[in-house]
């Protein structure tokens, strides 16, 4: 019963000692919670990211010209070769009347160029598609597509998405650049917020030393005198988790209705708006809990250091 | 109640503060310590409260051995005794009520039972209608009363008062001194350290002497006079 008292007050009086602190805990939330918004938008930002870079890679494909005079044995056979790489995800054919209609319809705006096509009659050639299994390793693939035999049956070079491929390429290392600057970013910010943090604790301390040492003469308990600053200084990681998750939703709010969700880029806004939305739940329970947990280790190193408790 | 066998107490450079000092204080007595400035009464003080450890020597308070006492139970031990300071050590920013219930709240005691406790202490040290007031609305007597009431809220077996009336004037200095002679009347051991001759030679206690770190007399009814 009296430990759940003691407990009891020692939130109760971390309450108190917030509300009389207030001035410099300040600081110390605006701090932390700039820390939680970067955090936070770097989550969103690398979610994004990855998903620009799975949805061009999906895109990625290999396309064989096929001569005009390729038999139908002939095509099957290739198929099968091509489908039993291990390099190949998939394989389908795409015929020459196939191949008119998917032109016509890119260019159906275009009249004068579908007006040429259609005096000069059906010159696009029939094609397989292949999905590779890694568009980053696409060797196996161009080395089948090169021998001899194979390019005998072939009326074009082999398309193989190679400017997507470089495209991707810049993304991917772009992407990972942004990490590890993020990670970094957010490392530094974590332990600004926690030296500011520390110190308003240390001044806490500092300004009620008088009640401290009351308090320990009259044989308060160590974790009765410690408790309240580690819990005053969760409640600043709890506003400051509040105002970084507020501020995002109408950041995000903002920018989705004035860019009209359109792709900004490697950014898409949309995308990263609507990943915002759907983890709201787990993104402000993971700020809350962060923000608790940087509040509670800086004091927890705060008194350790500066409350002798054991005196 | 309270047993010091050869207690030496050195810091490191002052020399020794303590001297192989020996006491044994019978349970519900009354006991002035006396002796000028320095002489060693507030580092006797200091290892009673356990705010420092003694060089050497066995000290035992309430059946608690300090060479075995562990750290944790420090605060238990705290709480058992009852301490008065020269200089009151209230908490400004809580009025006289807050200020004694504050020692039972430390304790884990329940909210309805600090209810029932505070008035009837309040009313013990006389500052019936002062529940209110605020330590700098009190005079140096009034506080220290307040500061007594604290001290012996939780019933503690053992009431130690460093210097309890050094700054207050005489007619406070005795309202003081009438409360501590009650708490003692209702059963606390009283630990007194007092530069006031006139208390010392009126009271009729035991006095405890100490001079230059070492008990120089130890009288059953002791008189004093301040050099």
């Amino acid at each position: 019963m009296s430990r759940f008292i003691s407990t009891e007050r020692i939130f109760k009086n971390g309450a108190v000692g917030f509300l009389r602190n207030i001035w410099l805990a300040i600081a110390a939330i605006a701090m932390m919670a700039i820390t939680l918004t970067i955090l936070l938008f770097a989550v969103v930002a690398n979610s994004t990211f990855r998903h620009t870079i799975a949805d061009i890679t999906s895109h990625i494909d290999v396309s064989v010209y096929l001569k005009d005079d390729v038999t139908s044995p002939q095509l099957n056979q290739l198929t099968g070769q091509l489908k039993g790489l291990p390099d190949v995800k998939s394989v389908s054919y795409v015929s020459k009347d196939q191949a008119l209609k998917n032109y016509q319809q890119q260019n159906i705006n275009n009249t004068d160029l579908l007006s040429a096509i259609s005096e000069t009659g059906n010159v696009l050639p029939a094609s397989l598609t292949l999905k590779p299994t890694n568009p980053n390793n696409m060797q196996g693939i161009k080395t089948f597509l090169e021998k001899p035999e194979i390019q005998s049956l072939q009326s074009y070079p082999t398309s193989y998405s190679g400017d997507r491929k470089s495209a991707i390429d810049k993304i991917t290392s772009a992407t990972h650049f942004f990490e590890q600057a993020g990670v970094i970013g957010i490392v530094v910010f974590i332990i600004i917020s926690m030296l500011i943090i520390f110190n308003t604790i240390r001044m806490a301390i500092f300004n009620r030393r008088d009640e401290l040492v009351i308090m320990r003469l009259l044989g308060a308990s160590p974790w009765y005198i410690r408790g309240p600053f580690i819990v005053e200084t969760m409640i600043y990681g709890i506003i400051a988790a509040g105002i970084s998750v507020g501020l995002c939703s109408a950041l995000f709010a903002v920018a989705s209705t004035t860019l009209q969700a359109s792709s900004l880029g490697l950014l898409d806004i949309n995308y990263a708006n609507n990943f915002f939305t759907g983890h709201l739940l787990v993104i402000s329970l993971a700020q809350v809990g962060i923000g608790i947990l940087i509040g509670a280790a800086s004091s927890a190193l705060a008194t350790k250091r500066y409350l002798k408790l054991n005196k | 109640m309270i047993l010091l066998d050869r207690v030496t107490k050195t810091y490191n450079r002052r020399g020794s503060a303590l001297e192989r000092i020996s006491l044994h204080v019978e349970p519900k007595e009354f006991v002035i310590i006396v002796g000028p400035s320095g002489a060693g009464k507030s580092t006797l003080f200091k290892l009673l409260t356990r705010e420092e450890k003694p060089t050497s020597g066995k000290i035992i308070v309430g059946g608690m051995d300090y060479e075995t006492l562990k750290d944790k139970d420090i605060p238990l031990l705290r709480r058992k005794i009852g301490v008065v300071f020269q200089d009151f050590k209230l908490l400004l920013n809580k009025n006289v009520a807050e200020n004694i219930a504050f020692a039972l709240e430390i304790a884990g005691i329940s909210n309805a039972e600090i209810k029932h406790t505070v008035p009837r202490v309040i009313d013990l040290v006389n500052l019936k209608g002062k529940e209110n007031n605020y330590p700098l609305e009190l005079s140096g007597g009034e506080r220290q009363r307040v500061a007594i009431a604290r001290a012996i809220v939780r019933q503690p077996k053992i009431l130690i008062a460093d210097e309890p009336t050094g700054n207050l004037d005489p007619k406070h200095a005795w309202d003081v001194i009438r409360v501590l002679e009650k708490v003692n009347k209702y059963g606390t051991t009283v630990l007194l350290t007092t530069h006031n001759q006139d208390i010392v030679n009126t009271l009729k206690r035991r006095v405890v002497t100490i001079n230059d770190g070492r008990i120089v007399s130890d009288r059953a009814v002791g008189q004093y006079k301040a050099s």
